[in-house]
């Protein structure tokens, strides 16, 4: 759905635990995730916890948006 | 009442020469000639040759348009049930001639149609994927293999019975999975192979890897603060009793849904219908699959310029490739028809 | 290790006043069982089904599928660390009631159990259906949880396999085959020409069922390690997951894994089968990782030839599948992987979500989003309804007339990745 989207001429951040398969499958900009279940968030904290971790997450395709990029990446 | 079918060959096995005759024009011949023969015995009664094309491949190579056209009235105005072009072994022109010859008359005349030819003749790679092609040996000694699949193949077609997995008919792999049953368990079938690959024997898989196509990026965005993001996800979040009932796997639609008047999602209004991850975090709090909570937070402090007022959803879930694309195309034609640049997709 | 494996052939259950096997039939005092099984609080209540092959019956949402063993002689007894106390097994003499088995079904848990039909087109996909099967319908008290919901089913299944296997305890066994394998070092002066082979064995490890226990420890909390081939046979492996029910690795696939009979089948004779390396399947990017890091770096340990390796499960256990190939690949030993495809409807689409070049050498379980329609049968035991919501249905997957059109996935071990079945795709 990625590919199709940004084909569209929308550009997409691919927010995912298995980089590994976004990278085969062929997403351009990647931020590796927390777990499958939970991928922005993480049940072992408090609530304001998961809220900074979850913020912090999404800032990094926030700055994965603003960087023009050749090629497949992630944005660690 | 036995079909009717008409067979296309070259000069070589319509016994009229060698190269100095490979630019024979385009024939038609009452009956079977050649190869014909065989695929006649094949048949054993329930078709019959009705009349043959031949062409000579280098006439049909060089003047593609007009020899295809000639030869697919040939074969059309003697009305077969079914065609079959070659075999073509390892001859070059021959095998795109029949490739062109079968897949023309697939698309242009609906009729259903059988080739076959060596793996690595050219004409298999270029047509493989368009119309069944039996996978020969690379010389006219493989007639004998050939002409009794290729005439199965063609009874079944004519008859309009599904066809099996290329493994059992003795097509080439067109990259249309199909399931069959091997004789022997997969476990046996894997140590064979194991053995084999250990002996520096050869072996074959059963699954060619895939690859995949890749899109060019999107541009950055340089004003965040005035742009509206888009929240997508394949992790299957949807308003609490998943009212279009989006399937836990093997999804076959995806969700839109009003996200304007939420600030963060909680347990009482979304939900997961995904059903390949322990789905008890993302029920308490559907904000760790689709961020709303945060992306509020940042619209507020203007580090974004808002949220799109529907997100889209739809289970990742042993969902296949093929339908991911539809709902990507869908998705992405709103968004860019709305005049959205940016988006997020979270999966799980 | 030595394992005499006793087989007590069955061919007929019956319900009657005394458990017992007399002359090849099971006789199952149901009243007894019942209240053993009523011991665990979570259970409200537990109803049985005797169900044959060729009968037109429908069982449906199946949780687990158990053989009945019991261990006669040698450590430790079955289903080790659960129900029997935790102690080393695979070896001395264990006696199986061989072609029946404990089918556990109630209210779906989730999203992921499965049907098994024992007649017409949808028994050809499971094994299931050749087996006579005793049928347990377990409801859960009111209000319980899902995970205690999942150990209640789970629970009640073992036990009811292991009082049944204890009726085998004294029996003459019909056919005894008898497995012997051997350490490193003592294999290598046996067998020094043959080459060494390792089964890598991928356990599903992804929580709420998609658990997977060893020795009753849950896997995705252990490291990768290793096994004899022989420990699976006594239930050292059990079940906590219907990951698809297509796909998915039933206990009784793990006590009856086909790549470890085959590989013992050719050991000293075309192959030295070293042993079993188990890894799991976890949801962090850095456990898969570490995962097949570790699996490499114990076959490396054995100085292996060639591995093979079986997935459970599909989507992101592909990454785990492929890292496990790639890395075992580049360390110079010869691998082979069994998966399964999900390649759509029409068979079109890319069948694994991850991909290498290196996985050159690949055994499938077929297509399970190949569509099918199951005929209504006769009986159906359990809840119909749940075809509409089960991994591979979709509402209306339940027609009226009691017929069910879903993806091969609903279908309990239909492709299953030990290589069980002789289903397969090209």
């Amino acid at each position: 759905m990625v590919k199709e989207i940004e084909r569209a001429g929308v550009t997409v951040v691919h927010m995912c635990t298995v980089t590994p398969i976004s990278m085969t499958v062929g997403a351009n900009r990647i931020v590796p995730t927390i777990a499958i279940p939970h991928p922005l968030g993480n049940p072992a904290l408090t609530h304001e916890e998961e809220f900074e971790l979850r913020y912090k997450l999404v800032e990094k395709a926030l700055k994965a948006f603003q960087t023009p990029v050749d090629d497949q990446t992630i944005f660690d | 009442m036995s079909f009717r079918v008409v067979h296309y060959i070259n000069q070589f096995f319509a016994q009229i020469g060698g190269e100095e005759k490979a630019d024979y024009a385009p024939e038609y011949r009452e009956g079977a000639v050649g190869p014909g023969l065989a695929l006649n015995t094949a048949f054993k009664g329930e078709a019959e040759i009705v009349g043959t094309v031949i062409c000579g491949d280098s006439y049909f190579n060089e003047n593609l348009d007009a020899a295809k056209a000639t030869v697919l009235k040939m074969i059309s105005d003697a009305k077969p049930d079914v065609v079959i072009c070659g075999p073509a072994f390892n001859a070059g022109r021959y095998g795109v001639a029949c490739g062109t010859v079968a897949a023309a008359v697939k698309d242009e005349l609906g009729l259903p149609v059988v080739t076959g030819m060596y793996e690595e003749n050219p004409g298999a790679d270029m047509f493989k994927n368009k119309v069944y092609i039996i996978a020969t040996k690379n010389n006219a000694a493989g007639m004998r293999q050939a002409a009794p699949k290729m005439a199965a193949l063609a009874l079944k077609l004519a008859k309009g019975e599904k066809v099996g997995a290329s493994a059992e008919e003795g097509y080439m792999p067109n990259g249309l999975r199909v399931n069959f049953f091997e004789a022997e368990r997969g476990s046996t079938r894997a140590v064979k192979m194991l053995l084999n690959k250990l002996a520096g024997k050869p072996y074959t898989t059963e699954f060619p890897m895939p690859s995949f196509d890749r899109v060019a990026p999107g541009p950055a965005i340089t004003d965040l603060a005035h742009t509206t993001i888009a929240l997508v996800t394949s992790g299957g979040i949807v308003p609490k009793g998943n009212p279009d009932h989006i399937e836990s796997s093997s999804a076959s639609k995806f969700g839109r849904y009003d996200i304007s008047s939420f600030e963060d999602l909680t347990a009482a209004d979304h939900e997961t219908a995904h059903g390949g991850y322990d789905p008890v975090y993302a029920n308490e709090d559907a904000d760790r699959v689709l961020p709303v909570d945060v992306l509020r937070k940042m619209e507020k402090e203007g580090k974004i310029g808002g949220i799109y007022p529907y997100f889209f959803t739809t289970v990742g879930n042993g969902t296949a490739v093929a339908s991911a694309k539809k709902y990507g195309e869908a998705i992405g034609k709103e968004l860019r028809d709305a005049g959205i640049k940016a988006a997020i997709l979270t999966s799980t | 290790m030595r394992l005499e494996l006793g087989e007590i052939h069955i061919s007929d259950i019956k319900l009657g006043d005394c458990s017992k096997v007399e002359n090849g039939t099971l006789y199952v005092n149901v009243e007894e069982l019942r209240a053993l099984l009523l011991e665990d609080e979570d259970l409200a209540s537990v109803d049985f089904e005797v169900v044959h092959p060729g009968e037109s019956v429908r069982v449906l949402p199946v949780k687990d599928v158990i053989e009945p063993r019991v261990k006669v002689e040698g450590n430790g007894g079955v289903f080790p660390g659960v129900i029997s106390k935790v102690g080393t097994v695979g070896s001395g003499k264990t006696h199986v009631l061989k072609g029946c088995a404990v089918v556990t079904t109630g209210k779906v848990v989730g999203f992921q159990e499965g049907i098994i039909d024992m007649s017409g087109p949808g028994a050809d996909y499971t094994p299931f259906s050749k087996l006579h099967n005793l049928v347990m319908i377990c409801e859960p008290k009111e209000g319980i949880k899902q995970h205690q919901h999942e150990h209640a089913i789970r629970m009640a299944g073992l036990k009811a396999a292991t009082y049944l296997g204890e009726l085998a305890r004294t029996l003459t066994p019909d056919e005894t085959k008898v497995y012997e394998t051997s350490g490193v070092m003592s294999g290598k002066e046996k067998y020094p020409d043959l080459p060494r082979v390792g089964y890598v064995l991928m356990l599903q490890s992804q929580g709420l069922l998609h658990d997977t226990y060893v020795y009753g420890v849950d896997m995705k909390r252990s490291m990768p390690t290793i096994l004899n081939p022989t420990e699976t046979m006594d239930g050292a492996i059990l079940s906590g997951n219907c990951v698809s029910a297509c796909d998915k690795n039933t206990t009784y696939h793990h006590l009856n894994n086909p790549v470890i009979a085959d590989l013992l089948e050719q050991h000293g004779k075309t192959l030295n089968f070293v042993g079993v390396i188990i890894t799991n399947e976890n949801v962090y990017l850095m456990d898969k990782e570490r995962s097949s890091d570790w699996s490499t770096k114990l076959a490396q340990f054995l100085e292996l030839d060639g591995a093979l390796v079986s997935q459970e499960g599909f989507g992101n256990p592909d990454t785990d599948l492929i890292m496990n190939c790639k890395k075992l690949e580049a360390a110079g030993i010869k691998t082979v992987i069994i998966t399964d495809e999900y390649a759509g409807r029409d068979g079109a689409s890319q069948s694994l979500a991850d991909a290498d070049p290196a996985a050159d050498a690949v055994v499938t379980g077929g297509n399970a989003n190949m569509v099918i329609h199951l005929p209504k049968m006769d009986k159906v035991i359990g809840h119909p309804e749940a075809a509409n919501i089960i991994a591979g249905g979709f509402d209306g997957a339940l027609e009226p007339d009691g017929s069910i059109t879903a993806e091969l996935q609903v279908i309990t071990g239909a492709t299953n990745e030990m290589g069980f079945n002789k289903l397969s795709a090209r």
